[in-house]
């Protein structure tokens, strides 16, 4: 089988480790991918600072110390600037993801997607206020 | 109609991606503070574990754990497939195991505070 084939289908040739490569949207598709890896490691490093405050104040001492290795901030600094990303783009779609409907009418775009910036922006002061930031 | 597992699946991950989205930068941002040395005041033993050791708190901390934990696994699956590994029922497999390893270890922890 398929040593005489009689036909010739056409095969388009999709290289599947740099696709993404041939258009800026499939770079910005890519972009908001990697944001997953960011916010993975991150959520780890969140899990091991409640392992740590669940093991006693010299463990949540140290790990609060080693929060402050030069590897640390930056990754941090990466970290914030991808889970920024990932906010924009997602608060971006939440119009054609959270369509809100009363009755025969669809809110507007902006109105959806505003809303969820005003509760972003009141939420994050909140905490940081919370937090004893300001 | 045929039955499904993908509301339940869908329904983390777009929960997972509200929260994250909602509260993650923040979160970031405080333990951001921390590592440049202006260390908030939350982040005091006594009261970040009096905060884990109310009812409310763990609930705020589990779910904020528990969803970001599956919505990255999800999504870090897809991009592996993205870029080019294509095993991806033994990447599923590895993710939701991680996923679900992390989700056993933030109870365990949250019951010990």
């Amino acid at each position: 089988m398929g040593e005489k084939m009689s036909r010739r289908p056409y095969v388009r040739e999709v290289p599947p480790t740099s696709w993404y490569f041939r258009m800026p949207r499939y770079m910005r598709y890519m972009a908001r991918e990697v944001t997953s890896i960011f916010i993975g490691i991150y959520t780890a490093l969140l899990l091991c600072g409640l392992a740590n405050l669940s093991a006693g104040p010299e463990k949540w001492d140290s790990f609060i110390k080693s929060l402050q290795a030069p590897s640390s901030v930056i990754f941090h600094w990466l970290a914030l600037a991808f889970a920024l990303y990932n906010s924009f783009t997602w608060f971006n779609v939440a119009p054609k993801a959270l369509p809100l409907q009363f009755g025969e009418e669809l809110a507007p775009d902006s109105v959806v997607a505003g809303g969820h910036y005003v509760i972003w922006v009141l939420l994050s002061i909140f905490i940081l206020f919370w937090a004893g930031v300001f | 109609m045929a039955k499904s597992n993908k509301p339940i699946i869908w329904g983390t991950f777009a929960a997972g991606g509200e929260i994250v989205s909602l509260v993650m930068p923040v979160i970031i941002l405080l333990t951001l503070l921390a590592a440049t040395g202006h260390v908030p005041t939350v982040f005091s033993y006594e009261t970040m574990h009096a905060f884990a050791a109310g009812w409310f708190g763990k609930l705020v901390l589990f779910v904020i754990l528990f969803l970001s934990l599956w919505s990255q696994a999800h999504r870090l699956r897809i991009t592996c497939f993205d870029f080019g590994l294509r095993a991806d029922t033994l990447v599923a497999i590895v993710m939701y195991v991680l996923a679900a390893a992390g989700s056993i270890a933030t109870v365990v922890f949250l019951a010990r505070i």
